[in-house]
């Protein structure tokens, strides 16, 4: 049974009660110290309260480091407020920390004078020469910018766990929701939402259950009760469009998409990938939905995948896969198969960071080169970005349309960024959503494999049609025939073909809209997931009257019909990225326009208040 | 069973796509892909569901010349472009054609683990032991030491040998036959496109232009009834006319002679439906010139196979009728805001 907290409040501590738009809070610990479920819980229950949320989860490389050690940091950011939110916030207001290490990883992020809530059974001996500290940081005054707050949670969890008959070790694990009940306490939120989700997740283990509420509630009651904290957080809900809400992150919504897409064309799916940070969960997602008649093909390697997705298309199913960079690279020789196949395959790219395996849980932008020309010979593909979280759910079902409708690989980049960030997602009415009328050749209709239409689409056959055999392959085809044709002018045709039709579905996609004014000095241009960044910059810039406005591109080849005409409207244009100027030499190519870009490859995303700083120099203080 | 009478419309003849064939003149293909007609039109295959999917290689030319559905994929990667159709429409019949360099250089991995997931393809493995297209370099089964335009100086890489590497991974299916041998050919590729599972035949085909005469030993007539012995379930290993036959001598085979108290009963009895693969795996370590090459079908067991399976998640997923998207989409936590 849940006893509710909020039925026994006892207040006796006079607190002094912030109220702000906004919160930025971290949870950090050790790996093995359930940071992410914590950070998951009080997720849920902000979202819940009506706040919206975004949320950053950083956690190591490395399954296991070692314990204690500063490479075993696991963290988790959220950022809650009473108005839309478009990040996880630059810093941290408030920082909880479990371990020395977690200090010291995190330290660098604070704000001044941010609230520090530390576990202080943890600074011992042991566990400061692991973080490598030579002092204790609790004692030498280096923490005398924060308000700090030294709780000893290994000690009031053991107290709070001492009837349940748990084992110390065991015991020691529950500290997480401990924390949890603190900060809880911090920001005036009722720990119901998570008492009643424990109840459900340990009922096959009462014991544990026992202690993790147990812990929980002492973690709130420490808030309540004790002297020692004496500051408190309140953030009012936000103002929402009014709908059901559910919380997404950037792979689940692509999951969805997936299996939306697939329902709206009336076909089963199939999604053929080999397990890769960070895509690995939109095959786990997938997997689990066999009752949409999704086929999941866990291949035995990169180029198995996207070979097997070839073949499904080719049978006339729905057919995607998904990876990372290093992925993508492996199934370059795939994607040109696919290419001149003319097969509808949606393949999406959850960037991460680095050449070669580099850093594998961390976030970039730098694999647009590589989704725009990372083929041999002339390939064109249509190449999709999301913006959000949530706008991959959109734009995957964008990637599936284009691909069937226009008969081609689409590829869908998504970064690190995006699939580990959390926001709140207006579930769609399904009737909404796009339905797709797909043509396969009848018996009957006239059939060439290459035979175009106006939008030089050729025909999809499905193999199991009586009449229409026919044998396609990597092979140069002749156009209409689809026999194998070496001769020269027929390649270039085709060659020119194929650019044209990527070139048309143009015609089908929205045109670049920008934010602010429709001209004017600056325009800061981006793609992907910079687009929260982006947008609270600019915002921020505008409202003290800054004359810039932006765009962001969600297609990036073909790109919107109006582009050009958009980035010519503006005396300069400033290409924030998360690499070193991929869209920016694009965009130069392209327009032959001086757009200057602003980047920074560190595997983080863009803090507000770099663009906003950038904007700034580029404006030099004037306004509009 | 009549439940499929063969119509008598369906002759090879009308496998045959436009295109003509294109392979050097004595090339061992010509004789399979005549084979592998005459074998759609005695199982009476439908044009329309049959599916021919091929890598890269001379051999990989193949599915143009067939009027079936046809998928000329990119080097090694044919058996997973087959997979893919056959989990997309299982009712198709799928056949793969690959070689020596497409299915165990370029393609190995792929090979392996279609092999042991058992999805129901026929995959024809054409052994020239040479690269033929790009012009003559060794292959993954060319002997050691043998020179070749790579190899000038003799190859100094050890041979796989493709039914080792198949029963290694427990391939249900496993037979070999000869290009030249036409009527046993024909009889093991019926038998391997009835199978249910991976059917896994390397044929011994003549490259006639970069590596003839590979295969000499076992399609001349002077030294074939030596040098190869021809598997028949439950039948002992009996060559050269039934003057010799195979005997096991603790775990090795060895050749013995008939006659002089050595009985038929004394020799190996072949069983192709052994589920442990280690009889399978001897006979595939049989090699020339230490003992005659076996040939036909080393293997054939039953075991579900893939496509069956993973069909068979999702009707057992969909037992309850299929999904609905107001579902999935309400899957967890929910929220309303008014
Ligand atoms: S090169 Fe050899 S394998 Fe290729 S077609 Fe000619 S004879 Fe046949």
């Amino acid at each position: 049974m849940v006893v509710s907290m909020e039925k026994n409040r006892t207040q006796t501590n006079p607190v002094e009660v912030v109220n702000r738009e906004d919160v930025v809070v971290r949870m950090a610990g050790d790996s093995g110290d359930g940071i992410q479920l914590i950070g998951t819980q009080m997720t849920n229950t902000t979202s819940v309260f009506g706040n919206d949320i975004s949320t950053l989860p950083d956690y190591p490389a490395e399954i296991r480091a070692p314990a204690g050690t500063l490479a075993g940091v696991s963290g988790f950011q959220l950022h809650f407020g009473s108005h839309r939110l478009h990040t996880p916030g630059d810093r941290i207001n408030a920082l909880v920390v479990l371990n020395p290490a977690a200090l010291k990883v995190n330290l660098p992020d604070l704000e001044p004078g941010c609230l520090l809530v530390v576990n202080e059974d943890a600074f011992t001996e042991i566990g400061l020469s692991k973080a490598a500290y030579d002092e204790n940081p609790l004692e030498d005054g280096s923490l005398d910018g924060y308000r700090v707050f030294r709780v000893p949670m290994d000690v009031l969890t053991a107290e709070a766990c001492k009837d349940t008959g748990l084992k110390a070790r065991a015991v020691s694990r529950c500290k997480n929701f401990f924390a949890l009940g603190l900060v809880y306490w911090l920001f005036d939120r009722s720990p119901d939402t998570t008492l009643r989700w424990m109840d459900k997740k340990f009922r096959a283990n009462p014991a544990v259950a026992a202690a993790n509420s147990a812990s929980l509630k002492a973690g709130y009651n420490f808030g309540e009760t004790k002297e020692l904290i004496n500051v408190r957080f309140e953030v009012a809900p936000a103002k929402i469009a009014p709908g059901q809400y559910r919380r997404v992150n950037g792979n689940e919504a692509a999951a969805f998409g997936l299996i939306a897409a697939a329902q709206r064309a009336g076909k089963p799916l199939f999604y053929g990938s080999y397990p890769i940070t960070p895509a690995s969960e939109i095959l786990q997602e997938l997997s689990k939905q066999k009752r949409f008649d999704v086929r999941t093909f866990q291949a035995e390697d990169e180029i198995a995948a996207i070979t097997s997705a070839i073949g499904a298309s080719f049978t006339g199913v729905l057919a995607a896969t998904g990876t990372s960079g290093p992925g993508v690279a492996l199934k370059s020789e795939g994607i040109g198969l696919a290419v001149i196949t003319e097969l509808p395959l949606v393949i999406i790219n959850v960037q991460r960071a680095g050449p070669s395996t580099g850093l594998p849980t961390k976030t970039e932008q730098g694999d647009l080169f590589q989704a725009l020309w990372g083929r041999n010979s002339e390939a064109p593909i249509c190449v999709l970005a999301a913006a959000t979280p949530s706008d991959c759910f959109k734009m995957t079902l964008e990637a599936c349309r284009i691909a069937m409708e226009f008969m081609t690989p689409v590829m869908l980049l998504s970064d690190s960024y995006l699939s580990n960030g959390v926001e709140p997602w207006r579930i769609p009415d399904v009737e909404s959503l796009p339905r797709f009328q797909i043509k396969h050749p009848k018996p009957g209709d006239r059939f060439e494999p290459y035979l175009r239409d106006e939008k030089l689409v050729r025909p999809w056959a499905l193999p199991g049609t009586k009449g229409f055999q026919h044998r396609i392959g990597g092979l140069e085809k002749r156009d209409v025939t689809g026999d194998v044709c070496q001769e020269p002018e027929n390649h270039e045709h085709m060659c020119r073909t194929r650019r044209r039709k990527i070139d048309n579905i143009a015609a089908t996609i929205p045109s670049l809209e920008v934010n602010g004014d429709e001209s004017g000095d600056l325009l800061v241009l981006g793609w992907g997931s910079t687009y929260g960044a982006i947008t609270a910059a600019v915002d921020r810039c505008r409202e003290r009257g800054l004359g810039v406005s932006s765009a962001h591109l969600r297609y990036l080849d073909p790109l919107p019909s109006n582009t050009g005409d958009v980035l010519g409207r503006f005396e300069r244009v400033l290409v924030p990225e998360i690499n070193l100027g991929q869209l920016t030499t694009y965009i130069r190519a392209k327009f032959l326009v001086d757009a200057v870009g602003f980047n920074k490859v560190q595997g983080k995303p863009f803090m507000v208040s770099e663009i906003e700083h950038e904007i700034e120099e580029m404006l030099d203080g004037r306004t509009s | 069973m009549s439940a499929n009478p063969v119509s008598p419309e369906l002759t090879p003849k009308i496998y045959a796509s436009d295109q003509e064939p294109r392979w050097c003149p004595g090339c061992g293909n010509y004789s399979v892909l005549t084979q592998v007609k005459k074998v759609l039109a005695k199982l009476g295959s439908k044009r329309e569901n049959t599916v021919f999917v091929s890598g890269i290689g001379c051999s990989s030319r193949f599915p143009y010349y067939l009027d079936t559905y046809g998928f000329h994929g990119i080097h090694g990667r044919a058996m997973n472009i087959a997979t893919g159709v056959k989990l997309s429409n299982p009712d198709l019949s799928v056949w793969v054609i690959t070689g020596d360099g497409d299915a165990l250089s370029i393609g190995g991995n792929h090979l392996l683990h279609t092999i042991r997931r058992n999805v129901d393809l026929t995959i024809l493995l054409f052994n020239n032991r040479i690269y033929g297209l790009t012009k003559g370099q060794y292959s993954p089964t060319s002997p050691f030491g043998q020179r070749t335009k790579s190899s000038p100086a003799g190859s100094v890489d050890f041979p796989l040998h493709p039914l080792s590497v198949a029963i290694g991974a427990e391939a249900t299916f496993v037979a070999r036959s000869l290009d030249v041998n036409v009527h046993h050919l024909e009889h093991v590729l019926e038998r391997a496109a009835r199978h249910k599972g991976t059917s896994f035949i390397e044929i011994y085909q003549n490259c006639s232009i970069f590596n003839d005469q590979a295969f000499y030993f076992a399609r001349a007539k002077e030294t074939k009834d030596d040098t190869t012995v021809y598997l028949e379930h439950d039948r002992p290993l009996v060559f050269a006319k039934g003057r010799k036959g195979i005997r096991l001598h603790r775990m090795d085979p060895e050749i013995v002679e008939l006659g002089n108290g050595v009985k038929e009963d004394d020799l190996l009895f072949h069983n192709e439906t052994q589920k442990e693969p280690s009889l399978a795996y001897l006979l595939s370590r049989m090699r020339y010139p230490e003992f005659p090459e076996p040939m036909g079908v080393f293997r054939c067991i039953e075991r579900p196979t893939y496509d069956d399976l993973v069909i068979g998640q999702i009707e057992d997923a969909q037992e309850q009728g299929p999904g609905h998207l107001e579902d999935l989409f309400r899957e967890g936590e929910t929220w309303t805001v008014e």
